[in-house]
């Protein structure tokens, strides 16, 4: 509370991001965890809040006659323009803002102080809604060939490694300390996906410590155990996921890539995922270009072919399709890493497990899988910036991530149980700082937060609400939803993802939405079966016995069923409603007629 | 002339077909006058049936022995042939060029494709303009329609019947005719019924240099207008363009002559610049290369998207012009038969909920395309592959297609026809069995004699089987004004035209089919619910238990 200058600033402008000119009134309210902004229009009740963990930057401009303006730009994509009357109070919100919006104490973070109306007991309940001995069992382990290792216990040998994890049934003890010793940061491999039907396996880990000759007589037989761990086959793949270029670069500071000479039997095959920092600047540029005030379309697509960012996502979409046919086709094992393994292994690994396991396309198997991929395996997610921090260390890992699996959706439609929504609600709830779930490092940092004594789980609340999530066109005994998805790469297959990155401007988006409407179709067929049902019942009854009891029933369940239209009338009206946002004939037009006169009339 | 003479060798065994995501079929191939077949001569097999017409270009290769030809067809498609045999080869190649760049419309397949199946209604009847004009006249007493122009000489483009302002006589007509290009005066193209406002539609004013007027084309548009009302010209060019057009006769109208007007300019671009942008835009679709900066800077450098941007935009302004400003509109731009067209046309789809059914869009084709005088002959005569320096062609249709194309995928459900009705619609702008899309205007077509001696393409689709397929399952009839969005996030690249043979839809077949399938069965069970509920209503009167309850 102390960091709140200003709680309530009146007559402020909040401006629309489309037609400036069109703007609204209200007043602004800061408080402990929101901004939020209130309308003054009569007889409306319009209120934008803004979680302040979601807030990225705070800018503010210079002072104008008409106010001072100040810009805030959320995690979520949501751009917010407001202009203060009095540069003062515009100078005390920015303030105000900054300090909030960057928590300098875990304590701090919003998670912490979310109090949702749930009780103890259920509290707890949602932590446990997920399992994940329950996924690797469902992957049928352990086995013969893999085994639970309790190797890191006490985070001894890997602080960034979780406590629980799997690793081939011959890697004994010595082993992995050895072989973690000639790995980054002491991450040895182990496993990350295990194929039942072929026991090809997916594996990572980070660089290994090789600079230009060392070599390390454990991890070479920690490789090896993995080789052995896949019988039906000869030779496994060490799948580095950065430029040959940055691979070489570390082997001059002790780091680099396995020297095929001196592990037996792997084939090394560098794929080129450029780093968080290229990655950062590439979304940075493609902000930029979904922001643009009505741009032309040739300041769109060069915008968007200079941020390079599609690139980027077709080549992690690349090396997932690489490791998934590897695996089922081939059914070679693949340890992947990069130079710590936490943002393209973790991406990389992920892509390919929803390209070979039906179950990581549910609703159920997506959040179990992001769980430990990118929490337990220590994607760093104060990547997502939480606290103040180093901002180099910024990483768009989790959006390239959910940018993949949308980009797949849009190949197989009826592939995946769960809908784009669902993947913007996670993305938004990762920088949140809401739920528990994405807040510290690693798993050593989580217990010591006791996330799960003290904050919610962002998963059960996902599934209680499941059916806001659920994509109509999912069978689950569908042809395209069986085995491995086979995606095409063509560089036209990729499209700019409007949804995440445009969220906010509704006059963009489609104004019906199919999905919606399928749902709304599929609840009123639920609806029918069990009119249906209990008509035939009903009928059975008449036939049978003319009881009043029957007849009773069957006016209460005939209860009207009117064909009923599905579009509800605001979808409709919104046809209309929002022509606003970039219809043509706005202040510019309307004007040039006169500017045309004015040509005129000078030639 | 016999197309024998132009056929060297008309069958030839042996030959291998490749298409893109299809197996390889191996038959026999026969070059007929209208057609090149390709069949495997068994039972089950697919065959292939091209139209000479439908073929953009053909390119030879020889490896060996071995050549083959590769077919590009105006709707796009890429296939190979392998012809075994130097001489066949060439042969087929040849007399294929020849047969598909016969310009003769009289030898065309339309006058001698025979209908196999039963014509419901002849589509040649089901849109004569003065149909169209007994629902303007439930509407509104304003205007008449005028045979000024029944032999054609007045405006050549133009059809017989045309609607003109009421007090309006045909000499005035004629007058106007001399001042507008093309002798294309003002008419009706559109009449709002909500607030009684109209769309015009005209070639550009001949004000020359030296600003030439003409009083009855002021008194002519003047009369469109309410008492103290300002209407808008819409001119597609822009204020550069109009003004260049002086020094060859055209011009625009200017604010001394027509004070109850306001002039706006907007740019929507010309036809070769068009065609070379389709050309590019294909080119970019077929690249193999992989890299995705190459194809997003080929997909910009075509522009296509941007021609998109440019007329959906002058579209929704001249719609907002009569819905929203309650103001009359006239468009033109220099000849008044492309541009127009497409900004006419689609402020229909965006104001009138009847445009937007199956047969509604069938009538604006025919309206505001070709009786209003598009040169399709001319502007189709070649697609994206022509290796000849364009002349008149240009993608003036595809590209509203394409708009309308934009505009469905916005409000999917507000459309009575699908994606795949459009693509037709494209498919049989370009080579058809049809004759609907021959000739160049009304006359052209009366000429041809087309109405009596070819099969309307509308006399196919209006018949239930048709329908059902090119039916949108998600519609709702929504009476209400549509307004896209013509953010570039919003426009999307047409895949089902421009990438339909460059990938496979298997996947997305299979959700159309499962979309269906979602509301067919939820059809089936409203029918039953409501039948069991007669039932039970009709078991409940006939209860006398109940009765004697009651």
């Amino acid at each position: 509370m102390e960091h709140i200058r200003l709680p309530k600033v009146e007559n402020v402008r909040l401006l629309d991001r489309v037609s400036p000119r069109r703007s609204r009134v209200g007043t602004l309210y800061l408080t402990a965890t929101h901004t939020i902004f209130v309308e003054n229009e009569a007889g409306v009740r319009n209120e934008t809040w803004v979680l302040h963990s979601l807030v990225c930057s705070v800018e503010k401009q210079a002072a104008t006659a008409s106010g001072c303006s100040l810009l805030v730009r959320c995690k979520n994509f949501q751009v917010l323009h407001f202009v203060v009357p009095r540069e003062r109070e515009c100078h005390d919100v920015h303030l105000s803002l900054q300090r909030l919006s960057q928590p300098e104490r875990c304590e701090e973070l919003y998670c912490f102080s979310y109090k949702p109306n749930v009780d103890e007991a259920e509290r707890r309940q949602e932590w446990d809604f997920l399992d994940l001995k329950a996924d690797y069992s469902r992957m049928g382990l352990p086995n013969s060939l893999w085994k639970f290792s309790p190797v890191n216990q006490h985070y001894k040998v890997s602080d960034t490694y979780p406590a629980d994890l799997f690793v081939p049934q011959s890697a004994t003890p010595p082993v992995i300390v050895g072989s973690s010793k000639f790995r980054s940061r002491g991450r040895f491999p182990t496993l990350s996906y295990y194929s039942k039907e072929n026991h090809a396996a997916i594996c990572r880990s980070s660089q290994p410590l090789s600079g230009f000759s060392a070599r390390c007589l454990e991890d070479e037989q920690m490789l090896e155990a993995i080789l052995r761990s896949n019988p039906r086959s000869d030779f496994m793949y060490v799948v580095d996921t950065r430029p040959k270029l940055n691979a070489i670069a570390n082997r001059a500071a002790g780091k680099g890539y396995e020297n095929e000479d001196n592990y037996s039997n792997i084939k090394f095959q560098f794929i080129g995922i450029e780093n968080i920092h290229v990655m950062r600047n590439s979304q940075q540029k493609m902000l930029e270009v979904c922001e643009l005030r009505s741009p032309s379309m040739s300041d769109f697509l060069e915008g968007l072919e200079s941020s390079g960012w599609l690139k980027h996502i077709k080549a992690v979409l690349d090396a997932g399709i690489f490791i998934a046919k590897a695996v089922a086709e081939e059914g070679v094992s693949v340890l992947v890493h990069c130079s710590d393994g936490w943002d393209r292994t973790a991406q990389v690994c992920s892509v390919a497990s929803v390209l070979l396991d039906p179950h990581y396309r549910t609703l159920r198997g997506l959040m179990v899988h992001k769980q430990p991929v990118f929490v337990f395996l220590s994607h760093r997610v104060e990547l997502c910036n939480h606290l103040v921090g180093d901002p180099k260390e910024v990483s768009p890992a989790i959006d390239q991530f959910l940018e993949s699996v949308w980009q797949l959706m849009e190949q197989f439609p009826c592939a995946f149980e769960f809908n784009a929504r669902f993947l913007i609600t996670i993305h938004s709830h990762v920088y949140s700082c809401q739920y528990g779930n994405f807040i510290g490092n690693n798993q050593r940092e989580r217990v010591e937060l006791r996330l799960r004594e003290r904050t919610h789980s962002l998963w059960s609340y996902l599934w209680k609400n499941q059916t806001d999530y659920i994509n109509p066109l999912y069978r689950p005994d569908h042809s395209q939803t069986q085995g491995l998805l086979r995606p095409s790469t063509a560089p036209y297959c990729f499209k700019s993802w409007r949804g995440l990155y445009n969220r906010f401007d509704p006059g963009m988006h489609p104004r019906q939405s199919v999905e919606d409407y399928l749902s709304a179709i599929q609840e009123e067929t639920q609806q029918l079966e069990e009119q249906l049902a209990s008509h035939k019942q009903v009928e059975k009854g008449y036939k049978r016995i003319n009881s009043k009891f029957l007849l009773k029933k069957t006016q209460s369940t005939c209860s009207c069923y009117r064909g009923c239209t599905i579009l509800s009338s605001s979808c409709l009206e919104s046809g209309i409603a929002d022509v606003s946002c970039r219809s043509p004939l706005s202040e510019d037009s309307t004007r040039d007629p006169d500017s045309d006169e004015a040509a005129y009339s000078a030639a | 002339m016999e197309f024998a003479e132009l056929i060297k060798t008309p069958r030839v065994d042996g030959v291998i077909l490749h298409r893109p995501f299809m197996p390889t079929v191996e038959g026999t191939l026969c070059l007929t006058g209208h057609h090149l077949i390709l069949s495997s001569r068994q039972d089950n097999a697919e065959e292939l049936w091209l139209l000479h017409s439908n073929i953009d270009s053909i390119e030879k290769r020889f490896v060996g022995s071995l050549g083959s030809i590769i077919v590009k067809c105006k709707d796009l498609r890429v296939i190979q042939l392998d012809i075994p045999g130097m001489e066949e080869c060439f042969n087929i190649a040849s007399s294929v060029e020849a047969l598909s760049t016969l310009d003769i419309l009289s030898l065309m397949y339309p006058f001698f494709y025979r209908p196999m199946f039963e014509v419901i209604e002849d589509g040649w009847n089901s849109f004569l303009p003065e149909d169209a004009f007994k629902d303007l006249e439930t509407m509104t007493d304003e205007w008449r329609l005028s045979d000024v122009n029944k032999d054609c000489t007045v405006c050549p483009s133009y059809p017989p019947l045309v609607a003109v302002p009421k007090d309006v006589d045909d000499d005035t007509l004629r007058k106007v005719a001399t001042f507008r290009h093309s002798g294309r005066f003002p008419v009706l193209s559109y009449y709002h019924k909500k607030n009684g406002m109209v769309m015009m539609r005209a070639g550009q004013p001949l004000t020359g240099t030296n600003g030439r007027r003409c009083k009855e084309d002021e008194k002519l548009i003047n009369a469109t207008l309410r008492p103290g009302k300002r209407g808008y010209i819409i001119d597609t060019r822009t204020i550069n363009l109009a003004q260049q057009a002086k020094a060859r006769g055209g011009g625009f109208e200017s604010e001394a002559n027509y004070p109850q007007w306001r002039r706006i300019h907007k740019a929507i671009e010309r036809s070769n610049i068009l065609q070379e942008s389709l050309i590019k835009l294909v080119e970019a679709c077929n690249d193999q290369s992989h890299s995705m900066d190459r194809w997003l800077s080929k997909l910009e450098a075509s522009n296509w998207q941007t021609h998109v941007k440019e007329i959906l935009t002058t579209a929704c302004l001249a719609a907002q012009c009569i819905d929203r400003e309650g103001a009359s509109v006239l468009v033109h731009g220099t000849e008044g038969t492309d541009s127009t067209l497409q900004v006419t046309s689609l402020a229909q789809i965006i104001l009138d909920p009847a445009c937007r059914t199956i047969r509604g869009f069938q009538g604006l084709v025919e309206r505001e395309w070709l009786q209003a005088g598009h040169p399709f002959h001319h502007r189709c005569a070649q697609s994206a592959f022509s290796n000849s320096k364009p002349r008149q062609e240009a993608p003036v249709f595809l590209l509203f297609l394409d708009c309308v194309w934009q505009i469905l995928r916005q409000f999917p459900c507000s459309f009575e026809f699908s994606e795949s009705f459009l693509v037709l619609v494209f498919d049989h702008a370009y080579a058809s069995q049809f004759g609907t899309f021959l000739g160049n205007s009304t006359a052209e077509r009366a000429k041809l004699s087309l109405p009596e001696k070819t099969v309307s393409l509308w006399s196919w689709v209006n018949r239930p089987q048709e329908l059902e397929r090119l039916t949108n399952p998600l519609y709702e009839a929504n009476s209400l004004v549509i307004w896209p969005s013509v953010a570039p996030q919003s426009l999307l690249l047409w895949e089902g035209v421009f990438l339909r043979w460059n990938r496979s839809s298997k996947c997305l077949d299979e959700a159309y089919e499962e979309m269906v399938h979602i509301i067919e069965y939820n059809k089936e069970l409203q029918n039953k619910v409501n039948s069991l509920r007669r039932q039970l209503a009709q078991l409940e009167t006939e209860d006398p238990l109940l009765q004697t309850l009651e």
